[in-house]
């Protein structure tokens, strides 16, 4: 089954630009044989670490979103262990959440659709207004 | 002796347990301010609204540091919901994308010294 997963890393500061294209197009390679396909690759920079991995102080992120089976992404996360310039690595389940803030944003449009109407509001209530007075002259009649 | 001046606010007889740790956390505890200049205006706290609610922000996600940054204390600790007034449901988003961010290096798990 097809899920939406983020995958972050982090390659090491030392690395060469065209050794990281090179690491990125061999993952890239692996995800699209393996079944799953690349919604979004993209390169955070050089970000200062918020604390020290492998004696690095900072480090290349990388950021990567994917459909592909759990199967795959295990495989991915295996990869990334073994391969040496990655030095921290995490991938996230995205479906789940995205779904959720889907949810959300339809029930707030149609929130918004209701407050969209303020004019019919007004005419509204005058007639409940109107309605029990009536029946109040009624009943003292 | 603070409570008595304000004994009709509703927020200050709901709030007693925010403000007894909330002292010690570097935030001036309601009741000193209201205590010497109690006689003419009463002092209300304000009410702590969640930011994710009020500003509408769905997803807390382990990549915005900035917003992150904001809920976590100077030693790297989460700050707890009785200071921050975060509603329950975000909080649990809170803590989980602050722990995914400690984990690829984006917070630190303790702030050194």
């Amino acid at each position: 089954m097809q899920r939406t997963y983020e995958i972050m890393f982090i390659v090491r500061p030392d690395i060469l630009d065209e050794d990281l294209d090179k690491l990125i197009a061999g993952l890239e390679a692996n995800i699209t044989q393996g079944g799953g396909s690349i919604k979004s690759l993209e390169k955070l920079g050089r970000r200062k670490l918020a604390y020290t991995v492998k004696k690095f102080n900072d480090g290349n992120y990388v950021l990567l979103t994917i459909n592909a089976d759990g199967s795959l992404v295990g495989e991915i996360e295996r990869r990334l262990r073994v391969s040496e310039p990655v030095i921290k690595f995490i991938s996230v389940r995205m479906d789940e959440e995205e779904k959720r803030v889907a949810k959300i944003k339809a029930i707030r449009a149609t929130r918004k659709k209701l407050s969209a109407q303020p004019a019919a509001i007004p005419s509204a209530p005058v007639e409940p207004a109107a309605a029990p007075a009536p029946a109040i002259e009624a009943a003292s009649a | 002796m603070a409570d008595e001046t304000s004994t009709p606010s509703a927020p200050s007889t709901s709030r007693p347990e925010g403000s007894g740790p909330g002292g010690p956390g570097g935030r001036p505890p309601g009741a000193r301010p209201s205590g010497p200049g109690g006689g003419g205006r009463k002092f209300f706290r304000r009410k702590k609204v969640c930011k994710f609610c009020v500003e509408k922000i769905d997803s807390i996600h382990y990549r915005d540091v900035r917003l992150l940054q904001q809920f976590v204390a100077e030693r790297g600790k989460i700050v707890p919901r009785r200071l921050t007034g975060v509603c329950t449901t975000h909080q649990r988003g809170l803590a989980r994308a602050i722990k995914q961010a400690r984990n690829i290096a984006l917070l630190p798990f303790a702030a050194r010294f």
